[in-house]
């Protein structure tokens, strides 16, 4: 299996073949019409996210108040999914700051759905800047979440978190005393530290103090509302997560032959910030989500053809998975306009 | 040795508001950004971050916005404002004269 560790064996071999921070296509695009995309809107991401807080609270409420009837398994399934799985998109949306105008209002919901993925904030904003920077370069990318030869257990535990859980407890741990893990050494600036010891403690704390709850009451409950979501709710993110990259390309300069663009009803769109615009997100990450299907129409002849469905993408994403396994040489095509 | 002088780099009419142009200025790349309110600034055009070049940016107000990693700087003063830009831009002289933008380098 290829070494994926970030500033490992293989990202000198990324720094040889000119394949880090490289120039990558680019569609072209007229200037006035890219212009009118970038715009950002208050509005549309404060409808968005009172519409996912009113969800969230909604359900949270309802799951308080049938618990310990069976009504509560799909209360908290739904509370679960809000948490731990819609999150993801505001997290990612609002890391870019490209969610809302107001810098100010996209730190503030970054932070909260930071919390809710279980992710220490500024580390993360640096790992996503690498991301974006050299996508699915192995050695330089420390976001390819399905690794060729990977045992497909990882897959299956990741869709409770469970890998992402213990890597980020260790990160935490470590940055808590004021240490970097190896790979966070490599994406994030040592000056940016402070704030992850920071966040680590609070974190630490934080999570502390439910689990100082739950004793005191006698009960997990305080935990299924904070903290335990991440872990139930995340299977939702997961599904969403695999359309991105998972089976194409590594080491390519050319989102289109590494990334896809997956169609998916209103609902996903909006658990998921459109997010299903993925290739169009990775060659424009000045785009807001909500100007991504324009931004798609307006490109969609110079990039592959996107797949129909979720499952129409699962289709060749999980064999393709298994294949790997046992070949890593294997990797889907894309044909280029 | 010649010192910076001033070079006219074209028309008002080249950059559109809330805009930004590439222009090589001197042998260096400049980006020549408009805000809404038709003030003109000259910046260094490479992000001091991730080496993108920002005459693909987005101006918001008197902030140019790197195209790929999102960093944000500031136009009159060529600060970093927002991450995962921290090192600031140089900045140039830059005013117009008679319809025309020039720059100083």
């Amino acid at each position: 299996m290829r070494d994926y560790t970030v500033g490992g064996p293989e990202a000198k071999n990324a720094e040889e073949n000119n394949l880090v921070e490289a120039d990558w296509y680019r569609p072209e695009l007229d200037r006035e019409t890219m212009r009118a995309l970038m715009v950002r809107s208050n509005g549309i991401a404060a409808r968005d996210t009172i519409l996912w807080l009113v969800l969230l609270v909604g359900s949270g409420v309802l799951a308080y108040l049938v618990r310990g009837t069976w009504w509560a398994i799909p209360a908290f399934a739904l509370y679960g999914v809000m948490y731990g799985s819609a999150s993801d998109a505001r997290w990612h949306e609002c890391g870019h700051r490209t969610a809302f105008r107001s810098r100010r209002t996209n730190d503030v919901i970054y932070h909260i759905a930071a919390f809710m993925d279980f992710r220490e904030p500024i580390s993360w904003r640096w790992s996503h800047a690498r991301h974006h920077s050299d996508t699915i370069i192995v050695g330089r990318d420390p976001e390819i979440a399905f690794q060729r030869g990977a045992p497909l257990l990882n897959t299956l535990l990741e869709l409770f978190a469970i890998r992402t859980i213990v890597a980020e407890s260790k990160k935490l741990f470590l940055n808590s005393i004021g240490r970097p893990t190896t790979e966070q050494a490599d994406f994030q600036p040592r000056e940016e530290m402070p704030g992850s010891i920071l966040w680590s403690r609070i974190y630490i704390a934080a999570f502390a103090g439910v689990s100082v709850w739950c004793i005191v009451v006698g009960s997990v409950l305080p935990a299924m509302f904070i903290g335990l979501p991440t872990i139930y709710g995340r299977w939702l993110m997961v599904v969403y997560g695999i359309t991105q990259h998972a089976g194409l390309a590594e080491d390519v300069l050319d989102h289109r032959l590494n990334t896809r663009t997956v169609m998916m009803n209103r609902f996903n769109r909006f658990m998921y910030l459109n997010m299903n615009y993925h290739l169009e997100h990775h060659i424009f990450p000045t785009v807001p989500y909500h100007a991504l299907p324009k931004l798609h129409a307006a490109v969609a002849d110079q990039l592959p053809t996107p797949h129909r469905s979720i499952w129409h993408a699962l289709r060749e994403i999980l064999p393709t998975l298994i294949r790997q396994r046992t070949d890593q040489a294997v990797a889907l095509a894309r044909t280029l306009p | 040795m010649n010192g910076p002088r001033w070079h006219v780099i074209g028309s008002v009419d080249d950059v559109a508001r809330q805009d930004v142009i590439g222009v090589a200025v001197a042998e260096n790349l400049v980006a020549i950004v408009r805000t809404a309110d038709d003030r003109f600034f000259a910046l260094d055009a490479v992000c001091t971050h991730g080496r993108a070049s920002l005459t693909e940016g987005f101006v918001d107000g008197t902030e140019i916005e790197c195209p790929k990693h999102n960093g944000r700087f500031d136009v009159a003063t060529g600060e970093a404002v927002a991450s995962p830009a921290r090192v600031g831009l140089g900045t140039h002289p830059c005013r117009v004269n008679d319809g025309c933008i020039e720059v100083q380098l």
